[in-house]
C-alpha cells in the first residue's frame, strides 16, 4: 500500500520536475533569442528546414480541407436556402479554427518530429557536449534559431493554409455547386472581421508555433541519448504537441470568442 | 555559398507567399475596407426598438450597401435606441426627409438599416438625425397582436 503510494508520488514528482525543467529550458532559450539578430543566417536556415519544407503538405491539406468544407456545408445549407452564406462559413471556420489548428497538427508531425529527432541525435552523438566543450552554448547556437524559426514560420504557414483553403472552397462553390461568385466574396467580407477573426487566428498560430517548437526542442534536448531514447522523444513530441495544441485551442477560443460567441 | 543562395531564395519566396496569404486574408476575405474608409459622414436615428441590430450591420438604400452601423446607444431620456450610421463619402445626396427602418435580410438573415429617400432638396450632413424611423418587427409582438385580434374577433 505504502509502496504504491510512494510510486505514485515519485511518478508525480518526476513529471513535475520535467515540466519545471522545460520551463527553465525555454527561459534560457528566450533570453538568448535577441542575440540571433546578429546572426540572421541561422534563423533563415531554420525557416527553410521548418517552413519551406512543410509547404507542400500544408498547401495540399489546405486546398482539400477548403474544398471538402465547401462541398459538405453546401449540402446542408442548401436545405435552408442559405447557400449564399457558404463563403463566410468556409472563411470563418478556416481562419478561426482549422487554419491554425490543422496547420499546427501537421506542423507537429512534419517539423516537430524532425526537430526532436535532429536534436536528440545531436545529443546521442555527443555533438552538443562537444559544443559546450568549445564554449559554444548549444542553447543559443542550436535551440534558439529553431525556436525563432518555428515561431516565424507557423503563422505564415497557417495564413497560406487558410488562403488556399478559401480559394479551394471558392473553386468548388462556384465551379461545381453553382454559388454566385460575387456573393461568395461579398458575404465573406461582410461577415469576417479583420481583428476579431483574422488577427485572432494569427495570434493562435503564433502561440501554436511557439508551443509545438518548444515541445519539440525540449523533448530532443531532454532525450535519453540512445537510439531508443530518440525514438521515444520523437513520439512524445508528436503526441504531446498535438494534445497541447488541441487543449490550448479550446482555451484560446474561449478567451477570444467566448463573450460574443 | 551557392547552396546558401538557393536556400535564401526559397526562404524569401516562402516569406513572400506567407505575407501574400495574410494580405489576401485581410483584403479579400475580411472587412478591412470598412476600417480604411474613414472618409464619409455619420448620421443617426432614434428607434423604439432595434430588434437584433448589431454594430457593423449594413446600411442599405434600395438594397445597395452604402454604409454600416457604427454605434448603438440607449438614450435614457427618451428611452429610445440611438443608432449611429457611417455612410460612405460618395453617397452624399440623401434627402433630409429620408426615413430609416430596421429590416431583416430574408427570413433568417441579419438585421440591417434600410433607408428610404424622401423628396427634400436639402441633403443630410454629418451629424444629422433622421426623424422618420420605423422599429424592427419583433416576431413575438406580431404573434401577440395576431392572437389578440383573433380572440377579439371570435368574441363578436
Amino acid at each position: 500500500m505504502i509502496d504504491t503510494l510512494q510510486q505514485l508520488g515519485a511518478w508525480a514528482l518526476q513529471r513535475l520536475e520535467r515540466v519545471g525543467r522545460s520551463h527553465l529550458f525555454i527561459l534560457r532559450v528566450v533570453v538568448g533569442l535577441p542575440e540571433l539578430l546578429a546572426r540572421p543566417g541561422l534563423v533563415v536556415q531554420q525557416i527553410f528546414a521548418i517552413g519551406v519544407l512543410s509547404l507542400p503538405i500544408i498547401l495540399v491539406a489546405g486546398l482539400f480541407v477548403g474544398m471538402v468544407l465547401a462541398l459538405q456545408l453546401y449540402n446542408t445549407m442548401v436545405n435552408f436556402g442559405a447557400e449564399q452564406s457558404l463563403g463566410p462559413v468556409v472563411a470563418l471556420s478556416l481562419v478561426r479554427e482549422l487554419g491554425p489548428v490543422v496547420t499546427a497538427l501537421l506542423f507537429a508531425g512534419r517539423a516537430g518530429s524532425a526537430l526532436a529527432a535532429e536534436i536528440g541525435l545531436m545529443k546521442a552523438t555527443e555533438q552538443l557536449s562537444s559544443m559546450e566543450m568549445m564554449a559554444v552554448d548549444p542553447l543559443r547556437r542550436i535551440i534558439a534559431p529553431r525556436l525563432a524559426g518555428g515561431i516565424l514560420a507557423m503563422p505564415l504557414l497557417a495564413a497560406m493554409f487558410s488562403a488556399i483553403g478559401i480559394s479551394g472552397g471558392f473553386v468548388v462553390a462556384t465551379g461545381l455547386l453553382g454559388v454566385d461568385s460575387n456573393a461568395y466574396w461579398s458575404q465573406m467580407q461582410a461577415n469576417v472581421d479583420l481583428f476579431d477573426d483574422v488577427m485572432n487566428g494569427v495570434i493562435k498560430s503564433v502561440v501554436f508555433g511557439m508551443v509545438v517548437t518548444w515541445i519539440a526542442v525540449f523533448e530532443g534536448f531532454d532525450a535519453i541519448p540512445t537510439s531508443e531514447g530518440v525514438a521515444r522523444a520523437t513520439t512524445r513530441t508528436v503526441v504531446n504537441s498535438s494534445l497541447a495544441v488541441l487543449g490550448l485551442d479550446f482555451i484560446l477560443t474561449a478567451l477570444m470568442f467566448g463573450d460574443n460567441g | 555559398m551557392r547552396r546558401t543562395k538557393t536556400l535564401e531564395i526559397w526562404v524569401g519566396l516562402f516569406v513572400a507567399m506567407g505575407f501574400a496569404a495574410l494580405l489576401m486574408l485581410a483584403m479579400r476575405v475580411s472587412n478591412i475596407t470598412s476600417y480604411i474608409d474613414n472618409e464619409g459622414y455619420e448620421i443617426s436615428a432614434a428607434f423604439e426598438n432595434i430588434g437584433g441590430l448589431t454594430v457593423r450591420a449594413p446600411v442599405r438604400v434600395a438594397g445597395v450597401r452604402i454604409g454600416r452601423v457604427s454605434d448603438i446607444r440607449f438614450d435614457e431620456d427618451t428611452f429610445q435606441a440611438i443608432v449611429t450610421m457611417h455612410i460612405e463619402a460618395r453617397y452624399d445626396r440623401l434627402p433630409l426627409d429620408t426615413s430609416a427602418s430596421i429590416l431583416t435580410d430574408g427570413l433568417l438573415g441579419e438585421n440591417y438599416v434600410g433607408l428610404e429617400p424622401g423628396g427634400e432638396e436639402e441633403y443630410l450632413k454629418d451629424g444629422d438625425r433622421i426623424e422618420i424611423t420605423q422599429s424592427a418587427l419583433v416576431l413575438e409582438k406580431l404573434i401577440g397582436q395576431f392572437l389578440f385580434s383573433r380572440s377579439q374577433g371570435s368574441d363578436k
